[in-house]
Parts: structure tokens; sequence; C-alpha cells
């Protein structure tokens, strides 16, 4: 189904160089059972430039649960591709033993049980500890990326419009960044956050819409090493059809690829050796572009959620994904010399939280930005039975809950919650609490809305969603996963065509087929219209909870996927 | 159209669908290949279609189908003796495909132009440049109306 054949290219690429891929040293000792921090950080140098990768963050301060998808398809050219390759296939296309730590951190597989053993991940206080050790040794060499949906994506996040995750990335001393979500604060929060930002905040994709020229700086030139290093920042490009243009009316933006390429142009003329493209484009649509556009030595890929243990190869392009939620930190290596990447090195550090140590001025920020929070985010709503995720194509168990929420609290036919890919995991038997459901629903446009749909209309959403996430090109993706539905059962065959990959639109409650003519009771949540009515989506969750408090789901079967 | 499109669906899910649906169900006829085919046919004046020299630029995906900015590039020396006459903007899918016609002279320079144009619904945008020897070039770009996604 899938082939290394890239990975060998890869391979060869570092033959010279030995060390890349899986750090088999930390997978020896994660079979132990004795997992070191230096097993995880410790690698020797190597070259002139380090590049260091955080991306996704979506507002985590805290370690978190977060399983990964067991369903994740490819279509066209990414079919059985890296990172459409989940569970037992990932496994074993990279070698990793079921049970592992590696097994815990990158696919579902025994989710439950790995979480138990191996703990929390992440959390900004460890991140801390990573960066500044790479640092320590590093600093004339290092650049910190930041890829962008970092001040959004939990509860204090939104209490603060995004100021408690600036201050702490702010004392992490990222280099630059680019963004998607952060642009749902609106344009004036946006701007006025990023002309403090002691970083630029780069986006090369970005004009005004008015002027149709450029809004913010597209590259910047850092000398890291005696190397001058060309950073391209590209936000994401569909942020103002899948989030509310309303919101920031007068930015536009797009993959725009001569863009890219002319900033690639330039940052030569003005010396760059090294072109890092610091992506939010998904990626999918990274690998397209790196078949497309030449010059781009690496690229930062975030967006998708993707955590790959060895970056990939295409063309002349490293891609390097990076995971979210602050699973991850990236290291590359790189050596340099007359404008060519002559090799590399690189690790997927796994940001373990039981083995990395706090670094305690990050410990002290994070626990000053939660604290007037403090006694809320703990506040608990109920206690769940069943693990709760979000990841994965079709469904996942908070979203079933939140449309069993939506269809009972607002007495609908059918609901719907968007495919987002944040949202962190809660294990059986915990408690949910409000920190828990906010950072699967934390936002700027929370309205739950209620409203009357004809099965056709109800088709067409299901329809223009599918083709968002299974295009054949990637360029008309844009990276999010299906709608969930909730109430509703479908087929859906992703191989084919807009308009013709949905079928078997069914009522699970009265096997009902759903009549394009006959009209629906709908219930949804994040509207990118502006003016939504209805309660906030966690309110009607805490009520829903607060009358159903054992959350208790039975496997979702209502999506039937087949591929002609 | 009383409701907007936009609102409507976009109230619909989110994210959802349908630009199409929403115009072909109020009765406007869209054009079809053979009305666009027409066009080109008559800017080409008999002359051969052929690929390369002029390049369209268009969003893959469209922020707002009711002003899409495009524009168009063709490669010439603009002389008198070679240069680009005329460039011709056809939207396939619209009720009517023809967008704009601009023409050049070798006063011109160069022969670029960006516009904004309204698409109903997910369709291809084609630039066709006719050389002053005669000889025509085209090229298209897919431009999809959705009235949004959900990516997150």
């Amino acid at each position: 189904m899938f082939s290394r054949r890239e990975f060998l290219m890869a391979a060869v690429a570092t033959s010279a160089i030995g060390g890349l891929g899986m750090p088999g040293q930390w997978a020896r000792a994660a079979a132990r059972q004795e997992l070191s921090q230096s097993d995880l950080l410790d690698m020797d140098a190597y070259g002139n430039v380090t590049l260091v990768h955080i991306t996704d963050l979506h507002a985590q301060l805290m370690p978190v649960f977060f399983r990964e998808p067991s369903i994740n398809l490819g279509v066209g050219d990414a079919y059985g591709k890296p990172p459409h390759v989940t569970g037992k296939d990932f496994l074993d296309l990279y070698n990793i033993q079921p049970g592992s730590a590696q097994a815990y951190a990158l696919t579902s597989e025994d989710y439950v049980n790995l979480a138990k053993s191996y703990g929390k991940m992440g959390g900004m206080d460890r991140i801390a500890t990573v960066v500044n050790s790479i640092r320590s040794s590093r600093a004339d060499n290092m650049l910190l990326l930041d890829g962008g949906d970092t001040w959004q994506g939990s509860y204090t996040s939104n209490m603060t419009h995004g100021a408690d995750m600036v201050e702490v990335m702010n004392a992490l001393k990222p280099d630059a960044m680019t963004g998607h979500w952060e642009f749902t604060y609106g344009v004036d929060r946006v701007t006025e956050i990023v002309d403090e930002l002691p970083f630029p905040f780069l986006g090369s994709n970005i004009y005004d819409a008015e002027w149709n020229e450029p809004a913010f700086e597209g590259y910047k030139i850092f000398e890291r090493g005696g190397v001058k290093v060309g950073v391209i920042g590209q936000a994401f490009p569909y942020t103002p059809i899948a989030n509310p243009r309303w919101m920031f009316p007068n930015w536009s933006f797009g993959i725009r690829e001569e863009d890219i390429a002319r900033n690639i142009e330039a940052a030569r003329a003005d010396g760059a050796e090294l072109i890092v493209l610091l992506s939010h484009n998904g990626f999918d649509v990274d690998r397209a572009l790196a078949k497309r556009v030449d010059g781009i030595d690496v690229i930062l890929c975030g967006h998708t959620h993707d955590a790959l243990p060895e970056p990939l190869l295409v063309n002349k392009t490293l891609l390097v994904a990076t995971g979210s939620h602050g699973k991850f930190v990236s290291r590359l290596d790189l050596d340099v010399q007359k404008g060519d990447v002559k090799g590399f090195k690189y690790r997927l550090v796994p940001i373990f939280s039981d083995v990395i140590e706090q670094d305690a001025e990050m410990t002290a920020l994070v626990e000053k930005v939660r604290a007037p929070y403090s006694e809320e985010l703990a506040r608990e709503l109920g206690t769940t039975d069943s693990l709760l995720y979000r990841r994965g194509n079709f469904n996942g168990t908070f979203d079933d809950l939140i449309c069993q929420a939506l269809i009972e609290e607002r007495d609908a036919d059918i609901a719907l919650s968007p495919g987002f890919r944040w949202g962190t995991s809660v294990l059986p038997g915990e408690a949910i609490t409000v920190e828990d459901l906010h950072n699967a629903c934390a936002m700027t446009y929370p309205s739950a809305y209620r409203s009357e749909m004809t099965g056709k209309t109800i088709h067409d959403i299901l329809e223009d969603v599918a083709d968002n996430l299974f295009n054949a090109d990637p360029y008309y993706q844009q990276g999010g996963d299906m709608v969930r539905v909730g109430g509703m059962g479908y087929t859906i065959d992703p191989t084919k065509t807009i308009g013709n990959r949905i079928t078997d639109m069914t009522l699970l409650e009265s096997g009902e087929k759903i009549n394009p003519e006959s009209t629906y009771v709908v219930a949804g949540w994040a509207s990118v219209s502006e003016d939504v009515e209805g309660p906030a989506i966690w309110d009607v969750v805490e009520d829903h909870l607060q009358k159903n408090p054992v959350v208790a789901l039975e496997p979702n079967r209502s999506v039937k996927v087949i591929s002609s | 159209m009383k409701l907007s499109r936009r609102k409507v669906l976009a109230l619909g899910a989110g994210f959802g669908a349908a630009a199409l649906t929403g115009l072909s169900t109020s009765g406007i006829a869209f054009a079809d290949e053979a009305a666009t085919q027409a066009a080109i046919d008559a800017f080409a004046a008999g002359a051969e279609v052929g690929e390369g020299r002029i390049s369209l630029t268009a969003p893959e995906i469209a922020e707002n189908g009711n002003t899409v900015p495009i524009s168009v590039d063709v490669e010439s020396e603009m002389t008198e003796a070679d240069h680009v006459a005329a460039v011709m903007i056809l939207a396939s899918g619209n009720p009517n495909p023809g967008v704009i016609t601009f023409n050049f002279t070798p006063m011109n320079g160069v022969a670029a132009a960006t516009t904004r144009i309204r698409l109903a619904k997910t369709q291809d945008v084609i630039a066709v440049a006719k050389m002053s020897d005669g000889s025509v070039f085209m090229d298209k770009k897919l431009v999809k109306v959705t009235i949004g996604g959900c990516g997150g």
C-alpha cells in the first residue's frame, strides 16, 4: 500500500551522517521503561544551523493527553503515504515496537493503556527545558520558529484574547511565527499584538484585500552559524473561508505560490543561503508545493497536526512535521555550505511530561497566567466512562458528545460539529473539567445555532466539506476533517468527486432515508456567519452534562466509508 | 435573491456548501461549454489556440465569489512588429461567460492586467491572448466557489 521509497531517499541524503530517524536510544530506553531526559534530548550537534520548530500548540500551556487519529485517509498522490498512515501500518512503516513510547506518542494503538503508562505529553515548561537545552549549546546557530495556531484553543487563551500565550511565547523567545486561528481574534486584536511582538509575524500570502498589496512581512533573513537563513512565513491559505472572514475583512490569503517564489528570489538576492518555509499550509499542500516551487530547502509543516519521526524528502526539499498541542519539538541540524544543504540530522523530540524536567521560570509564568482562572478551570462538569478524543477523518468521541448535547439541548433532528483537529483527550474514568471542555471548543464564535434545512441542503453541505478534505488536488484541500454528524448516518466514497461522494443519508433513530425535499431541524456551532444567535457551545454541553453527568458512548458506526 | 447565500448556508453548517444551489435554483440560465467555446473561436478568428506565453493567476478557492481577484501576464517584447493585441477573460460557468477584453498596444510596454470578477459557482476562468501576428494562447484555472471549509 505504501512504500518506503521516499524515506530511503531521505536516508541516502544523510547516509554520510547517520543518526537519522528514530532515535534508537530512546526507543530502547522506553522499552525498559526507564526513559530519561538525556535519552530524549542528547544529540551531537551537526553542521552550522539548527532549526527548532514548534507548531499548533493550540494554547496548551499544560501537559495533555492527545490521541492521534486512527483514520486519516489520503487521496490522489497522497494515497497511502505519510502522514496518511495510521495505527499498526504506522508502526510497521517506521519500525516502531507496539507498546513503546514512540507507539504511544505517534499513534492511537492501545492508547488508553499506554496513556496510563507513559502519562501526559507537552507542557510549556517542559518545552522550555528542551528549547533552552538546545539553545545552551547552539545559541549562535539556532532559530526557533513557531508555525502558528498558538494563541487559540483553551479557556485561558479565549478569556485573555490570546494574551496568556503571547506572554508565555515571548518568554520562549521565538525568532518568527506565522498564523491561522490567531486571526479569529479579529483584525484589531491581531494588529495590536503583532505590533508589540518582539519577533516578526511573517505572512508571505497575506494581502490587504482592498489594495491587493502585502499586509505582513513576507520573509526575514537571519544570520546563524555564519549562514544567512531566509525564513518565509506562510499563513493558513484558507483562513477567510474556514473561519469568519468578517472578523478580518481587510485581509486576503490564498496559497499564492508565485509570491513564495518571488520571496525566495528576493531572499536569495539578499544573500540567503538557506531557504526555510515556515508553513501553515497543511502537509499535503506543502508536499505539492515542494514539487511545484523550486528553491525551498526546508518546509516546517503545520496545520494538519501530523507528527512524523523522519523528515520527508520531496525533490530537494525536506518536509518536517512536528505534530500539535505541544507533544513534540523538532530539531533539525543542517550543514549549509555555499548555498547548499550538504547534510542534515533530525530529531522529533517527544515531550514526555514525566520525563522532561520543568523549567522553573516557565512553570512560574504558566502558573501566573492561569491563576486568575484556576478554580473555574478545575471545575468538574461530569465524568466519562469512554475515552474522549477528537482526531479522525469522520468522527471522534468528543464530537459524539457535543452532537448528543446539541440534539438534546436544542431539540434537533440532526447535529453538526465542525471537523476541527484541535482538542485534547480525556481518559476513561476521569472527570470532565471546564478546561477539558474548552480545549475542545474555545473560540471567538461559539454560538450554537438551530435552523431548518432541507435534505438537499444537508447533502450539499456534506459534499462541500468532503471536497475540502478529499479533493484529489491538495491545493483545494483546507486541512480540517469531515464535519461530524449526529442523528444521521451516511455513506462516503472519498475517491469520488464533489456531488458524488455522499449517499444513503439516513436518520439514525427512525432508519428513515433523508428526503431532499423534506425539512429537518439542524443544530450546530461555529458558524462563519456574522449574526448567528444561540448559546455558546460550551454552555450547551455543560447543560447536557448536568442532566447526564456520566458519559458513556457507544462506538460510532454511523459513517460507512467505501472506495470505488 | 433576497437571502444572501453566504448567510443562509454559513448558518447551515459553519462551513457549508451550496453556493451552486443557491443560484441554480433561482432560475438563471448558465452558460454552457458551447457558449464559452464559441467566444474563444470568435476571438481566435481561425487561429489555433496554443499553450504557454500567457499566465493567469487566480485563487484556487475564492474567498468571496462576488469579487475574485485575477491577474494575467503575457510574455512579449511589446514591439510594433511583435506585441500582444488583446487578452480576453472568460468565466465559463457564469450566466454570460464574457468578462472583459483588454486591448494592448506596444505603448503599454508590458502586457499585464489585474481585475476582480464575480463568479457564480465553481468554474474554469479562462484567459486568451491574441498576438499581433494573429497567433493565440490560452491559460485557464479552476476557481472553487464555496461558502467555506473547516480548517483546523
